[in-house]
């Protein structure tokens, strides 16, 4: 069984976000594969360990995400791609053009992403890559079942669970709670320096840069508000309530 | 020989050489591959030892051997390990890396380096053929855990000392081993002991001894000031009874490898020191920007600055000292080929015992300086179990002891530059005799135009320093200079801190001209040198008036002050630029 799975690099949880000149500062900062990224790349081993076959991981990214994908590598996957031409790079709309295109120059029965990025959390590359390639997609898995062809799929839908049945080739996204992800083995690290790992252009996956121009448009960054002091109100609970209507229309405007 | 032979620098010739920092190995050099496996480690000590801290605290043997088990999974068992038996044989830089990152999980970091460096090295490096097949496929999988067996009730430091008899049984089958081992780390859960002791009484020798052999024992767990998640008993041999093929390495060489078992314990030794000290600085920042006091983080007071500052250059200056030493065996190592012999090996690495010895000294006490003033930044609370200030000051003290005593590490040191003059390894006597002439002209004036101009003139001036006052000092005792121990240990701190500016100096020159960010590195060097190089003047004077009175030591503390000028700097205002950083990132930052 031929498995892709798409990661991102992003920053690690626990880094602070510093904004300098309207950008995100990277200088010093740690990163690491998007952990909703590490659970599909967890199930895809486990699922290729179990059923024979071969995991290809693929990322868009700078140059600096060949790091998430040697850990991928060195955590069990076969191969890597790594699409680090600038020209490659712009919004959901673009990385999925783009994914699509490198995907559809190989082999795949199942295709695993995570259910969003920690960064943007925009959530919508997965499924718009289903879509680009004209397949089912199931998202937010907590379980995966592969039988030959069939695949039964326990996603999580807003708390509730919902089991799906699909047949391949399919694209799921995954979910917390989906597998333990495990960490590379110093043998894993080792080898993964010998497995292959190709970098992709423009011109390599047939792209021209009108058909995979980014739909959006980042107007201004920002860090939201620091938080400021609640206030209790105190009194009789008539005034109270007077004071809390006016307070939530005029102070903060929540009601108009 | 190999070109690459060529680039080796030998043993302790810094003290007579200038050093290219591109001849330095620094953590800037260390190659995706390290990252990944210091990764790894840190992933494994925060996922699995990490939240079972309070339980491994309480001994918790069961647990402790699991997560060996479990780190033997990933391969942190097998680093040190060659491939053919089943380990992973990286460089020694992956092994310290590992060795680091381990600490950040407390002492389960004891009950691991314990294995994987005491406990098994012996066997890799000295074991035949035979040995290594049986024992370490087993060690590297943690299937079976290993310990060391030196020190005795009687023989701590005097290791050749040791009581404990082995005598060839009537049969010839078995070694029967006699006598009492103390302080085995490792000894309540440990499979295979390597014991030492004496053939006959006489032939001081190692031997590999399996638990379940008869006539082994182990004691009572130890109570212990730190270092409680690791297990300590005495191992008791009564007629042990040991198959002769156990016998490790030949009769009356047992020295051998206990001497260079030390070396490799020392620098992993600091090693983990250099984790302790990133781990405490860690708890300690966090702590000073949590805890307001005059409505305001305690961070925001220069005096806690001072301190934040300070901690952070002692981290910064060891993380260079111990990786520029491990870099440098793993080169010596790599000139010898891939398929070298256990004992080669170890030869490799004592080219630098004195280097071994000078980290292990530096970085112990380095640690218990930054551990206090953690406690010192928590306050009351640092006092207080509850915080992990308590702990982390308790733990650090123990390094200054094992591994051979600092006090037996500061006589080491000089001893072991003679010996390598003697043997003509080291032409310190020619360079003393040199500085004798130079002594008597100008001497070099601080080149302004160069990067660390200053800092680099008062590295060559310590150089200096020590070869007047150490040549002074044998001249003046001659054999008999072993008997001065103040002056020898007042010569191994002027040694230590010479590594240690060195060390800081090239690594940030090597950041420099490698175009990186070096800012904060550039800053460290500039408050820790001429701080090193005043103690570095008061070792001298102290030197200096032990040996001489009147006029003739006038006329050697003018020379010493002919050595010592220098220009001070504002290192108040150098320091906060350095908190500020540390602060900011809430981390050790080099």
């Amino acid at each position: 069984m031929n498995i892709l799975v798409c990661l991102k690099q992003t920053f690690d949880t626990e880094e602070r976000i510093v904004i300098e000149n309207g950008k995100i500062k990277e200088d010093g900062v740690k990163f690491v594969i998007n952990p909703y990224d590490e659970y599909a790349v967890e199930e895809a081993i486990r699922l290729r360990d179990d059923l024979g076959g071969q995991v290809t991981v693929i990322t868009v990214g700078p140059e600096r995400a060949e790091e998430a994908l040697r850990t991928a590598l060195a955590m069990g996957a076969d191969e890597a791609i790594l699409a680090d031409d600038p020209a490659l790079f712009g919004d959901e709309y673009t990385a999925a053009k783009v994914l699509a295109a490198i995907v559809k120059q190989r082999e795949f029965d199942l295709i695993i992403a995570g259910n969003q990025a920690v960064d943007d959390g925009s959530g919508q590359v997965a499924v718009r890559l289903a879509e680009e390639l004209g397949i089912p997609h199931v998202s937010t898995l907590t379980k995966l079942e592969v039988n030959g062809n069939q695949v039964v799929a326990h996603r999580d839908a807003e708390g509730d669970e919902e089991i799906v049945e699909a047949s391949l080739p399919l694209l799921v996204t995954a979910q917390q709670g989906l597998n333990e992800p495990r960490y590379p083995s110093l043998i894993g690290i080792r080898k993964a320096n010998k497995k292959p790992l190709t970098k992709v252009t423009l011109a390599d996956l047939g792209l021209s840069l009108e058909d995979i121009e980014a739909r959006t448009e980042i107007t201004e960054t920002f860090l939201p508000a620091p938080k400021t002091a609640g206030q209790i109100l105190s009194g009789d609970l008539a005034d109270q309530v007077k004071e809390l209507v006016s307070a939530l229309k005029t102070k903060d405007k929540v009601v108009g | 020989m190999s070109t690459k032979e060529q680039e080796l620098t030998k043993g302790a010739a810094f003290l007579i050489e200038d050093i290219a920092p591109e001849k330095v190995f620094t953590p800037e050099d260390f190659s995706k591959e390290h990252q990944m496996i210091a990764e790894t480690t840190r992933q494994f000590v925060e996922g699995e030892v990490v939240p079972n801290a309070e339980r491994l605290e309480h001994q918790d043997w069961e647990l402790t051997v699991q997560l060996l088990h479990k780190a033997g999974e990933l391969g942190l068992l097998a680093a040190d390990i060659p491939e053919e038996y089943d380990g992973l044989g990286v460089d020694k830089v992956s092994s310290a890396l590992i060795t680091e990152y381990m600490t950040r999980g407390g002492s389960f970091a004891l009950s691991h380096g314990a294995h994987v460096g005491i406990g098994t090295l012996p066997i890799v490096y000295f074991g035949n053929e035979e040995q290594r097949k049986k024992y370490l496929p087993k060690l590297a999988t943690g299937e079976w855990i290993a310990a060391y067996a030196l020190t005795e009730p009687g023989s701590g430091s005097d290791a050749l000392g040791a009581k404990t008899v082995a005598k060839l049984s009537e049969d010839g089958k078995y070694w029967i081993l006699n006598g009492t081992k103390q302080f085995i780390t490792n000894s309540a859960f440990a499979d295979v002991f390597v014991v030492y002791a004496k053939i006959d009484g006489e032939k001081f020798s190692a031997f590999i001894v399996e638990r379940t052999f008869p006539g082994v024992s182990t004691g009572v767990e130890e109570k212990k000031m730190g270092i409680k998640a690791s297990s300590t008993r005495q191992l008791i041999l009564e007629d042990a009874k040991v198959p002769v093929e156990n016998l490790l390495g030949e009769p009356g060489k047992g020295h051998v490898i206990a001497f260079n078992i030390l070396n490799i314990g020392r620098y992993k030794l600091a090693v983990g020191c250099v984790g302790g000290m990133k781990g405490a600085l860690e708890v300690a920042v966090k702590y000073a920007k949590e805890r307001k006091q005059f409505k305001q983080p305690i961070a925001n007071f220069p005096l806690i600055q001072q301190k934040i500052a300070n901690m952070n250059i002692k981290a910064f200056v060891t993380e260079s000292m111990v990786y520029r030493s491990t870099g440098d065996i793993d080169k010596q190592l790599d000139s010898l080929g891939d398929h070298i012999d256990g004992r080669t090996a170890a030869k490799a690495i004592e080219e630098y015992a004195l280097e071994c010895s000078v980290g292990k000294v530096y970085a112990s006490e380095a640690l218990d300086y930054v551990v206090d003033e953690t406690v010192q930044i928590f306050g009351g609370a640092g006092f207080i179990q509850d915080y992990p200030a308590e702990r982390m000051y308790r733990d650090a003290r123990i390094n200054r002891i094992f591994e051979g005593t600092n006090e037996i590490n500061r006589l080491i040191i000089p001893a072991t530059l003679l010996r390598k003059a003697m043997k003509g390894e080291l032409a310190l006597l020619q360079a003393a005799q040199g500085l004798q002439q130079e002594l008597l002209g100008a001497l070099p004036m601080v080149d302004e135009s160069e990067l660390l101009g200053a800092e680099k003139h008062m590295l060559a001036m310590a150089k200096k320093i020590f070869l007047f006052v150490g040549g002074s000092a044998v001249q003046k005792y001659m054999q008999k200079l072993e008997e001065e121990q103040e002056i020898l240990a007042n010569l191994a701190d002027i040694v230590i801190e010479i590594y240690a500016m060195e060390s800081a100096i090239a690594r940030t020159l090597k950041a420099m001209e490698a175009g990186k960010d070096a800012e904060n590195k550039v800053d460290m060097v500039k408050v820790y040198v001429p701080e090193a190089f005043v103690r570095i003047e008061g070792y001298a004077r102290e030197i200096l008036a032990a040996m001489e009175e009147g006029d003739a030591l006038r006329t050697q503390l003018a020379v010493l002050r002919k050595l010592t000028r220098f220009q001070p700097v504002n290192s108040k205002e150098l320091k906060r630029r350095i908190a500020a950083r540390v602060i900011e990132a809430e981390k050790y930052q080099a």
